[in-house]
């Protein structure tokens, strides 16, 4: 059984800088994944490896089973990529580009899924419009329909919704959910960690060209302190609690809370101290969390 | 296959949208200059024996601007798409080395015999004859846009910048294009010119095709054709090796 991507120890440099340090990961079958990461991560220059858009230095990467390198044709014939870049060509309508697209892939003849495209995508109206003449989303889901043009069974949206205003965001992602549900292998990078959270059942993330975590999204959520108690106190600390001080912030201690029946201990060590509460909240983690705590060093 | 196609109509529909610039401006340049060097030098000694200077010269506009279009077409197609970043969607389907290069080619081809056949038309009422050889005058055409073409692909990739295929246009194309014996005989030139005129890959292709017009010419045809041919043929391998290596499309 292969598997959808398998990215085996690559590697890329460019010059001093290591873009990517040998990373290793799998995507299966049917997964809705996701690829995090802070600008200058690696996610694209990943992404440019796994489409032969470049070469990694080391390792090995397969999509649906076929070698980017030496079985590229079929590797390309399997994925279907939206770059980060917003990019289009300025010379032709918008149904000119996907039926060139088509014919880039070897398709005659595909105007039945154009049209399929266009209209899920809600394009029927500009189908004969030029591309230059379109808004920045509009351009962004033409993007969309050009990686699909060829029905690929693995799908990577790199940032696809970076700058896209919040209908366009919702409408994208339910059908990416769509394809997700039809089949598709869905990897994503963004910036909206909601996204992340709500769409993908696994999550990698990068730092400067590793991979520093990959799990189940549950996982990786519950593995991380699980609950935060923020106070605003009217005097200092006791001594007794600054074992659970995690840090403070706007005026506020912030304290783990291993379990909630830990905050009736807080509450009676405050009133021995006579510290006075004058305000408090308890945080679950989210996926935010999770990922600056793993982006400053420390363990999840 | 059919990527090849699709690129190569793809090709051809991107000039003629904007056929204004790209053909009637180079046919229009063409005429201007035929009739200003025409009128300037019509008393000129006859090129050839029975072959007016007015007459003479035509052939040589054509190819030149077959030459130039030949190059632009190429280089200024994969340097937008490279500078715009849509090269990308070229890149993500598995197009193969010789398809890629054979579309831009073919096109740059295309271009190049539509001005061609553009100029001629506008300028034949100063007395062009019917060719004399009609198939060597297809193969100079082919074969000279087919080199200027490869050329423009090997520029389109190389350049990263607007500013860079410029100066290659300005201090290589231009002054081969325009130093081939265009305007005049290379037989009428000093020795030494005349020399270095014979290094000039361009003086053969217009030699070439002004033979098909007057079924005479500087040099042999065979000569012409075997440099002509050579240099495409090399070229155009070197140029498939690029692409198929990556270089500067694919980090
Ligand atoms: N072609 C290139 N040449 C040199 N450096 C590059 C190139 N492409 C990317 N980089 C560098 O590699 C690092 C990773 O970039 P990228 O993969 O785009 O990150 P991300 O997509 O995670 O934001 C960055 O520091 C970037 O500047
Ligand atoms: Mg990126």
């Amino acid at each position: 059984m292969t598997h959808a991507i398998s990215i085996d120890a690559v590697s890329k440099r460019f010059a001093s800088l290591q873009a990517l340090d040998r990373i290793s990961f799998t995507v299966e079958h049917g997964e809705f994944f996701a690829l995090l990461g802070p600008n200058g991560a690696g996610k694209t220059t990943l992404i440019s490896a796994m489409a032969g858009l470049s070469r990694a230095d080391n390792g090995q990467i397969r999509i649906m089973g076929h070698d980017t390198v030496t079985e590229a044709r079929d590797a390309r014939m399997k994925l279907g990529v939206v770059p980060q870049e917003l990019v289009f060509d300025p010379f032709f309508t918008v149904r000119e580009t996907l039926t060139f697209q088509s014919g880039y892939f070897g398709i005659r003849h595909n105007d039945a899924w154009v049209d399929e495209l266009l209209h899920k995508l809600g394009l029927t109206d500009k189908a004969n419009v030029n591309m230059r003449a379109l808004s920045g989303g509009m351009k962004r889901r033409v993007m969309v329909a050009q990686a699909l043009v060829h029905r690929p069974p693995v799908i990577v949206l790199d940032e696809p919704t970076a700058g896209v205003d919040v209908e366009l965001r919702q409408s994208l992602w339910a059908f990416v959910k769509e394809l997700n549900a039809a089949g598709h292998t869905i990897v994503l990078t963004t910036h909206y960690l909601e996204e992340a959270e709500a769409l993908c059942s696994r999550i990698a993330m990068m730092k400067k060209g590793r991979l520093i975590a990959l799990e189940n999204k549950d996982t990786l959520l519950s593995r991380s302190a699980a609950r935060e108690v923020s106070l605003q106190l009217s005097g200092e600390l006791p001594a007794s609690l600054q074992p659970l001080s995690l840090r403070q912030q706007d005026g506020r201690h912030i304290l783990a809370l291993p379990d909630i029946a830990k905050l009736e201990q807080v509450l009676s060590e405050l009133r021995l101290a006579a510290v006075e509460v004058r305000e408090l909240s308890v945080h679950e983690t989210d996926l935010e969390q999770v990922f600056v705590k793993l982006m400053h060093g420390g363990q999840a | 296959m059919y990527g090849f196609i699709t690129l190569f109509k793809k090709e051809i529909l991107r000039f003629w949208k904007v056929g204004f610039q790209t053909v009637m401006a180079p046919v229009l340049t063409a005429l201007l200059y035929q009739m200003i060097f025409s009128h300037v030098l019509s008393q000129h000694v006859e090129a050839y024996p029975g072959v007016s200077y007015t007459a003479f010269l035509i052939p040589g506009l054509a190819m030149m601007s077959m030459a130039q279009n030949a190059f632009a077409n190429s280089s200024s197609s994969l340097i937008q798409s490279k500078i715009t970043g849509n090269i990308v969607f070229l890149l993500l389907p598995p197009i193969s080395a010789p398809a890629f290069f054979g579309a831009y080619l073919l096109a740059s081809i295309v271009r190049g015999l539509v001005v061609g056949a553009g100029v001629l038309l506008v300028t034949a009422w100063f007395g062009l004859p019917l060719p004399a050889q009609p198939l060597w005058l297809l193969a100079f055409a082919v074969l000279g846009c087919g080199v200027l073409g490869a050329l423009g692909i090997m520029a389109g990739i190389w350049a990263d910048k607007f500013d860079q295929l410029a100066a290659f246009q300005n201090f290589l194309i231009m002054p081969l294009t325009f130093l081939s014996g265009v305007f005049y005989s290379i037989n009428s030139l000093p020795p030494l010119w005349r020399g270095v005129s014979h290094l000039n890959p361009v003086f053969y292709m217009i030699d070439g095709f002004r033979y098909g017009f007057f079924g005479q010419a500087d040099v042999s045809p065979w000569l012409s054709l075997a440099v002509v041919g050579g240099c495409f043929v090399a070229l155009s391998a070197w140029v498939m090796r690029l692409i198929a290596s990556g270089y500067k499309l694919r980090h």
